[in-house]
């Protein structure tokens, strides 16, 4: 099972039953189970229908409880915490709309298998129904985005279903496990009885592989020519990064890390093509458009990825590897379907391929001689602005060079997240925050905030957007009040960027309601400097190229408080390379009317399949610049 | 393509929100549905029609393992299992028509369980080939109201569903 450390009660070694139990309000249950389940930081915001759990919190010396400003903030918070550390994150909020706003970050931890738990308060059990003050089925509201939540009416039942929920969020795929509790359960008393039994009937995860399976998978590994291991947010969270690093230097074969998986594999290995998909690298996106297998490694064939699907890698066989069954043949069929816990089944795979191999590394020069010559060809990078303007490509490329891979990285959603995912440099896995599966924007400052909370002792930047930014940075209070000295990087275009960019690029440059006033020649509302310094914050502006690195390196010196950057920078700046919505990979634009060009070979890909749509592509992305 | 699948569940509040939500959710057409309980405390049984091709009907089976109050799924196609259905018919007979319409009642060994002056019901129990066919004998007299239960199906043979599973507790 992944390793998410979630002791769980059978596990308990201090937990041993007394004969008698204590008897404790369904409140103090709550607190006790939280304590002796190893929670040790919990995120939240009271009211009226948790009032009896914030009681007891008070008294306990075990757990640090960080009242955040809105309920989003919280869930954030806490998979924030959950993605840097390993651990569980844990939100706690009131009923009614304390818990529907958590309905996004619990979305957003179901999108992205984050293991956290959230305990909301509801009105009493014999009010429910009744419509009843700050009443909400928040059950019913979040069946479809967690992995499972609970209904407790009865004190007695508490603690068995708090470490119900532990264990289910943490093992198997994780995810988002909610606990609401009736207020009369919060304030009845009832035994105290620990360790609690877990009665989880319908749920098995399969955790360890079918041997024959990974023998076929060895082998097909073994006679491909042209193979390339898909790397997806599984890795990560099964915490199989060194597992992952042995078998892909064993076979020699190209690795592509997807946004969830940033990290994952270091980005200075040499057999790191870096991230596919729709703004992935031209080697990425090629690599799996031509190869003839691809080792799909706790990734989903994400439409971001894919492109369209039905013209994806076209001549691959597919190893799928991952531990929700019903990922594999969702998108894309099999050949070789194999469920387990990547942590074991990459062992174990490793093994077969070496026996399949008799030790030696296949050859596959001829394909790594033509994924070279496309990593020399379209290499990574950026044009300079042309109004000269900041370049926020560069501003991020400085943060990640000057603060170094130790660091955790947490990006909103949109351009800045793009480049930061490309122009940052990951070396480590879980140093890399964002929301992939959801697209959350607001993620970055309370997730950042989260993650200082679990990594004290790492720099912790929140790589932000001026328009996500304005969605949760009350956050900031929270920070600066608890001593959590977050770096936030605010990539200021004064838009919305991303939405802005497929304006340009797709709708003849109208910019229908993305521009944000907060940039240059504009009223600047909010002044972003001001805002911080309201909070307590330290504010900086940055506006000219010459002013970046002293900023960071003000930021990186300071840590007695947060940091806020205002980098300022030019508006018309494009996410590229980049493969149009909806259509094959083979597309891929490495810039603007800039495609890579292709051999007779590509004709079966897709890319000549359909010369209207080429051409009406090449209109398109004229645009008006 | 329709398939029959069978659910062993444990019997918890909301359970059927979301077994219905996941087809709602992934796009699936639920056909008819039966759900009650079985020899064993605690635990349900939802018969469920979803029409669906093979590599879909993979995609919702593993989708409903997943939920956690699920215990185990069978598909029970024709040949392995006996499917039956409910149904109630109210029908317009008067003397003319009467005569008639018991006479096809007494062929599809269906029974009447209720007779007005105007109008009869009817009680049928068979597979579905069985109960249209008796529909579309009924039909020109006259269907006034038809309720009609989800299918409910059972393998054949001495091997039972609730074998080998662990039985919940409380």
């Amino acid at each position: 099972m992944p390793a998410f450390s979630s002791p769980t009660p059978t596990l308990s070694p201090a937990a041993a039953p007394s004969d008698a139990p204590e008897t404790l309000t369904g409140a103090e249950a709550v607190v006790r189970t939280l304590e002796l389940l190893g929670i040790t930081d919990v995120f939240g915001l009271p009211g009226g229908a948790i009032l009896p759990v914030y009681d007891p919190l008070m008294d306990t010396s075990k757990i640090r409880h960080i009242l955040v400003r809105h309920e989003q903030g919280a869930g954030h918070a806490a998979e924030g915490y959950a993605s840097a550390s390993g651990k569980v994150g844990v939100a706690i909020a009131t009923s009614g709309p304390g818990a529907t706003n958590l309905v996004t970050a619990i979305a957003d931890a179901h999108m992205d298998s984050v293991p956290i738990l959230c305990i909301t308060g509801q009105v009493f059990s014999t009010l429910m129904g009744t419509d009843a003050f700050q009443e909400a089925d928040i059950v019913g509201i979040t069946m479809p985005i967690t992995k499972h939540s609970f209904l407790v009416k009865d004190a007695a039942e508490i603690p068995a279903t708090i470490a119900a929920a532990l264990h289910i969020a943490t093992t198997g795929r994780p995810g988002p496990v909610l606990v609401d509790i009736t207020k009369d359960a919060q304030q009845a008393s009832a035994p105290f009885v620990w360790p609690p039994k877990l009665d989880l009937p319908g749920y098995r995860p399969v955790t360890k592989a079918h041997g024959k399976q990974i023998q076929a998978a060895a082998q097909l590994i073994a006679e491909a020519k042209k193979p390339v291991l898909y790397v997806g947010g599984g890795i990560i969270r099964s915490q199989a990064a060194e597992e992952l690093l042995a078998l892909a230097e064993a076979t020699g074969a190209p690795v592509v890390t997807t946004l969830m998986a940033r990290g994952a594999f270091p980005d200075s290995h040499e057999q790191q093509l870096g991230m596919p998909g729709m703004h992935g690298t031209v080697p990425a996106v090629l690599a799996l458009q031509e190869a003839d297998l691809l080792v799909a490694l706790g990734s989903r064939f994400d439409d971001r990825v894919t492109g369209k699907a039905t013209l994806f890698a076209p001549k691959a066989k597919v190893v799928h590897v991952d531990i929700d069954p019903a990922e594999i043949s969702k998108i894309r069929v099999a050949d070789v379907p194999i469920v387990g816990d990547l942590k074991d089944v990459l062992v174990d795979l490793l093994a077969s391929f070496r026996d399949a191999t008799g030790g030696r590394k296949p050859d596959y020069s001829a394909w790594w001689s033509y994924l070279n010559g496309l990593r020399e060809e379209f290499p990574l990078g950026y044009a300079e602005t042309t109004d000269g303007l900041l370049s926020p490509q560069k501003v991020i490329q400085r943060i990640g060079e000057l603060t170094g891979p130790e660091a955790v990285y947490a990006a909103g959603v949109g351009q800045h997240q793009m480049w930061a995912a490309q122009f940052i440099k990951y070396e480590r896995p879980n140093s890399w925050l964002n929301s992939g599966g959801a697209g959350t924007m607001g993620y970055s400052v309370p997730a950042a905030m989260g993650a200082k909370v679990s990594q004290p002792d790492r720099v912790v930047w929140a790589i932000d957007g001026d328009g996500c930014f304005q969605m949760t940075n009350q956050e900031l209070a929270t920070c600066v009040i608890n001593n959590i000295p977050i770096k936030v990087a605010i990539i200021n275009n004064s838009s919305l960027g991303m939405v802005r960019q497929w304006q340009t690029l797709f709708y003849n440059g109208r910019y229908s309601n993305t521009d944000l006033n907060t940039g240059h020649q504009t009223m600047r509302v909010p002044d972003f400097v001001k805002l911080a310094e309201a909070y307590g914050a330290l504010g900086i502006r940055v506006e000219r190229e010459d002013q970046v690195d002293a900023a960071i390196q003000l930021a990186l010196e300071t840590n007695d408080r947060p940091v806020v950057i205002d980098f300022v920078v030019s508006a018309d700046a494009m996410v590229w390379p980049m493969v149009p919505q909806g259509v094959s990979n083979s597309y891929v634009q490495y810039a603007r009317d800039h495609a890579p060009s292709w051999d007779d070979d590509m004709a079966e890909t897709g890319r000549t399949e359909n010369d209207a749509l080429a051409k009406e592509l090449r209109t398109v992305t004229g645009g008006n610049e | 393509m329709s398939h029959v699948l069978s659910l062993l569940v444990e019997d918890k509040p909301g359970l059927l929100t979301r077994v219905a939500g996941l087809f709602a959710r992934r796009g699936f057409n639920i056909e008819s549905l039966a759900v009650g309980p079985t020899e064993i405390p605690g635990l349900s049984r939802i018969t469920v029609v979803v029409d669906v091709e093979d590599l879909p009907l993979e995609q919702v089976t593993k989708q409903l393992n997943k939920l956690i109050n699920v215990i185990k799924i069978v598909e029970l196609d024709q040949t392995q299992a006996v499917q039956r259905e409910h149904l109630l018919i109210k029908v317009r007979a008067d003397n003319t028509t009467r005569s008639q319409i018991l006479e096809a009642v007494n062929l599809f060994r269906a029974k009447v369980v209720d007779v007005a002056t105007d109008a009869l019901i009817i009680e049928v129990t068979g597979d579905t080939a069985k109960t249209q066919a008796l529909l579309r004998v009924l039909e020109p007299f006259g269907i006034r109201e038809l309720a009609q239960s989800g299918l409910l199906a059972m393998g054949r043979g001495a091997k039972s569903i609730t074998e080998r599973v662990a039985v919940p507790r409380g």
